[in-house]
């Protein structure tokens, strides 16, 4: 308590004005059986001009706290103490005791205060157009004609950089890209020119280099107008390029804030630390592996050769060739025997399907997939029948992106873990229950909560059910598609760790698909880079993250965040202009 | 858009052919024809019969030809001249029959389509957005109410209610007076007064699950993150759900008009011979007992293009309601 008060008056002594001061809230949630207190005596300022990142892992209260300003809460929560107030152009005005329909709050949601975040997906209407929801925001704050209000909202997508801003003010949102439609959300927030801007993980969902257009954008709207900018985050590496100052949040209270530089370099909580630490430790590689490189003579498990997916090229009624799209182009590369192989690429570069086309659950148009066995015996994966496809099916395995999409609810995780050995047949009885047992121990999970349904476990403990799933028949490659991208970063350098073990002992090859440059860096020994189906370079992994060789690999690599506020990298970006 | 109208009005066209000849298949499938049913109706009546005149009807009508010969016969005859054939009961045309009765069947549908709609909607949208209320409560109880009880016993009801309380003369659509009475406004206060009954009878039970749609798909629709980024823009609560969730929650709304239409008509049926409402109902149960069987398979026909007909409008409006739709 006293700490934070010593940081709100050492503070104070920045030129920056004021515009919002938030003071000792609280927030608590009414749940079924008990009460949630969300927030806890949470206080912190915006200056003008300037951005307050608020960081946290999910479940902190960050979010929370963020709607909270507009008092855009669930029916079931309520401000049980503090003020929020807002400043600037207008009297000071405390917005916590607003009721939900005062024309106040009104006026300040959207006008005073804008609001962007996480789903670009989802966060405007789809049977809508772009323009008419901005044109509504523009009308409700501004007093403008109809006709000047689209004409405003032409401007604010012309200086959200969307290109022919006349024409795709009246497209629907299905007809943009996750990056153009938050590209909308930000021209929809800026409409009425206000004085806060709040973005709640505005990047979360994007790829690196759309992400670091996006922060670019907003860094420049934010100097250009003056706004204050409350950024919540996950991410360190997105803190340290864009933030002016941080909060750190856990289990709903600040535990520590400070200037950029303070946080970064001289951390005093141990959670700060401790965050710090997990985002530096995904900045390199696991070192000791690269002592064991690969024996020569090894043969390789996997041999990808041009391999090619095309979509939509049946032909027409009348003979001629519809839209094709080669999702997977001509992609060749080896998997050795305890390799881990990292395929990053942005969505759309073709790298989930090249994962599903090795596993035949996706019939590749051409190309062939070799694998050698455990007996040292060669198998041509695309001639292969069913009995052959299931045999291939046990010895190279999946592990999914969603913790919590990929266990079934209604069955136990011993029914879970058992479940691919029961369909092979390979244990029964004891030897299945021991064997699950086996799998959770070497997860890192407690066999006795074998009996208990996914719902009781959080996404790291999920992640790691899904592993031992993985694991059930002692497979020889794993795929693990964005297996890390819904975890929090403490948790993903964990279940990272915990593969890498697994595979000490295990003798297992990785596939390992990422868009999180950081993550393929520290995982694997060599990286291939997808972009538009093709692999366009395959290399050492630390080969490519610090030395990359083509033009694309190089601004893929420098839109990734940095976690050091004293090496900006997004912000001298190399870009890569697509040719064509 | 006209693309696609035109492409379901064309994808109409084998179905509909298909519907007429289930309708006719159907109408041929129990024992006998109408000249077995009137035999018997005759002899039992102690009248007789003479073998030789019922081989010439029989004759003459062409029931001893091959199913689909018959069939062929009454749908030339339907599409080249409008000709939907004979009525041995009523020893009229059909096509004079059914264009009588099908207006009331109609008009009884399309007001009770209305009234569906209107009580719906409003305490739909209510109940999802105060959830677990009273009123909430209050209209789930009404809602399982409806749909629960038989149309027949709440025609029965309602009939003694406004006869005993509010001193109506009830049953069909008419009062006795009006019923040959040139168009006025007299008449037209007499229908509606007539026809509250059979539209809330009928209405009620798709009025209850609609009800219970709107409120689920609102429900889900309402936690959605562009209602918060509407909120956020500074619109009003009730502004914000009527424009942004309901618009996206009303496509099954809309969707239900496929569903609701063939419902109202045959739904029609039970109610309509309670309060003798001179709807197509107890003519087509009539000409199916009595084997009457242009009728009744004109009448089947009839009721399938309206059923294809309330699908078309559906999709029309989804399309025109729904981007996403009218854009794949």
């Amino acid at each position: 308590m006293q700490a934070v008060t010593d940081h709100l008056t050492h503070a104070t002594d920045d030129a920056a004005e004021i515009v919002m001061s938030v003071e000792h809230l609280s927030l608590d949630f009414h749940l079924r059986t008990n009460v949630l207190h969300a927030v806890r005596d949470v206080s912190f300022v915006l200056r003008r001009g300037q951005t307050l990142c608020l960081v946290g892992e999910s479940g902190s209260g960050k979010s929370v706290t963020a709607r909270a300003l507009l008092r855009i809460l669930d029916k079931n929560g309520t401000i049980t103490n503090g003020k929020i107030l807002l400043r600037g152009k207008e009297d000071e005005i405390d917005i916590a005791p607003l009721t939900e329909r005062s024309k106040e709050l009104l006026h300040i949601r959207g006008g005073r205060v804008g609001l962007i975040f996480q789903e670009p997906m989802s966060s405007l209407s789809p049977v809508h157009t772009i323009g008419s929801q901005i044109i509504e925001a523009v009308l409700l704050h501004r007093a403008m004609s109809k006709k000047e209000a689209r004409e405003e909202a032409i401007e604010l997508l012309r200086q959200v950089e969307i290109p022919n801003p006349d024409k795709m003010i009246d497209r629907y949102t299905f007809e943009f890209s996750g990056g153009m439609r938050q590209r909308a959300m930000i021209a929809m927030a800026l409409a009425a020119d206000p004085e806060i801007l709040i973005a709640d993980e505005p990047t979360t969902a994007l790829d690196v280099t759309t992400q670091a257009e996006i922060l670019d954008l907003i860094r420049r709207l934010q100097v250009s107008r003056g706004m204050a900018m409350l950024l919540i985050t996950h991410d360190m590496g997105v803190v340290a390029e864009v933030a002016d100052a941080v909060a750190v949040m856990h289990f709903g209270r600040i535990v520590e804030q400070g200037g950029v530089e303070d946080i970064f370099h001289n951390a005093k909580h141990p959670y700060t630390k401790r965050l710090l630490a997990s985002t530096v430790k995904l900045e390199q590689s696991h070192l000791e592996r690269d002592e064991a490189a690969a024996p020569e003579k090894a043969e390789p498990v996997l041999q990808v050769r041009n391999l090619t997916k095309v979509y939509g090229s049946a032909t027409g009624w009348l003979g001629k060739s519809t839209f094709a799209l080669k999702a997977v182009d001509d992609v060749s590369f080896d998997l050795m025997p305890g390799e881990n192989l990292g395929i990053v690429g942005e969505s759309g570069s073709g790298k989930t399907t090249l994962g599903r086309l090795i596993l035949r659950t996706v019939e590749p148009t051409s190309g062939a997939v070799a694998y050698h066995d455990a007996d040292g015996q060669e198998k041509q994966v695309t001639e292969l029948d069913q009995a052959g496809m299931r045999e291939f099916h046990r010895d190279v395995r999946l592990i999914f992106q969603d913790p919590f999409a990929s266990l079934n609810p209604r069955m136990t995780v011993r029914q879970i873990v058992a479940d691919p050995m029961i369909v092979s047949g390979t244990h029964r009885g004891k030897a299945l229950e021991q064997r699950v047992a086996e799998l959770l121990e070497l997860v890192g999970l407690d066999p006795l909560t074998m009996e208990r349904y996914p719902h009781a476990f959080s996404g790291g403990q999920r992640q790691r059910i899904g592993i031992a799933r993985a694991l059930a028949l002692d497979p020889r490659v794993i795929i693990a598609d964005e297996a890390t991208a819904a975890l929090d970063v403490s948790i993903r350098a964990q279940i990272l760790d915990l593969l890498l073990d697994i595979q000490k002992r295990l003798q297992l090859s990785f596939i390992f698909i990422s868009h999180d440059i950081s993550v393929v860096r520290y995982f694997c020994d060599r990286v291939a880079v997808m972009h538009r189906g093709k692999i366009v370079e395959l290399g050492d992994a630390e080969q490519i993250c610090t030395a990359p060789v083509e033009a694309y690999t190089k601004s893929l690599i420098s839109a990734v965040p940095n976690p050091d506020p004293r090496h900006k990298r997004m912000m001298h970006r190399t870009r890569f202009t697509a040719q064509g | 858009m006209l693309r696609y109208i035109i492409k379901r009005l064309l994808y109409m066209i084998p179905t509909l052919l298909g519907i007429s000849m289930i309708a006719f298949v159907i109408i041929q499938l129990p024992p006998g024809d109408y000249l077995t049913s009137l035999i018997s109706r005759m002899t039992q009546n102690g009248e007789n019969v003479d073998p030789a005149q019922i081989a010439q009807m029989r004759a003459i009508y062409g029931f001893d030809d091959p199913i689909w010969v018959q069939y062929f016969k009454w749908i030339t005859g339907i599409l080249l001249r409008g000709d939907f054939g004979y009525s041995f009961e009523w020893n009229r045309p059909v096509s004079e029959l059914i264009w009588q009765r099908m207006g009331a069947t109609l008009s009884v549908s399309l007001a009770a389509l209305l009234f569906v709609w209107a009580v719906s909607l409003p305490i739909g949208i209510y109940s999802a957005m105060r959830r677990h209320s009273v009123g909430d409560h209050i209209a789930t109880f009404f809602g399982f109410i409806g749909l629960a009880i038989p149309n027949f016993i709440l025609a029965l009801t309602l009939m003694y209610v406004s006869y005993k309380y509010l001193g109506q003369n009830v049953g069909g659509l008419q009062s006795q007076e009006f019923i040959d009475a040139p168009a006025s406004w007299a008449k037209f206060v007499d229908l509606l007064a007539h026809l509250w009954i059979p539209v809330v009878v009928i209405g009620t039970a798709g009025t209850a699950s609609l009800i219970r749609i709107l409120r689920a798909n609102l429900t889900d629709e309402l936690s959605k993150p562009y209602v918060i980024t509407a909120k956020a823009k500074g619109l009003p609560e009730y502004k914000v759900v009527l424009k942004y969730p309901v618009r996206i929650a009303l496509n099954p709304f809309v969707s239900a008009i496929g569903w609701v239409l063939p419902n109202l008509i045959s739904g029609v049926t039970i109610t309509a011979i309670v309060l003798n409402l001179p709807t197509a109902g107890p003519l087509l149960l009539r000409a199916l007992i009595s084997q009457d069987m242009y009728l009744a398979g004109s009448f089947i026909l009839l009721m399938g293009s309206l059923t294809l007909v309330g699908m078309l409008i559906s999709d029309i409006l989804l399309a025109l309601l729904d981007p996403r739709i009218r854009f794949n």
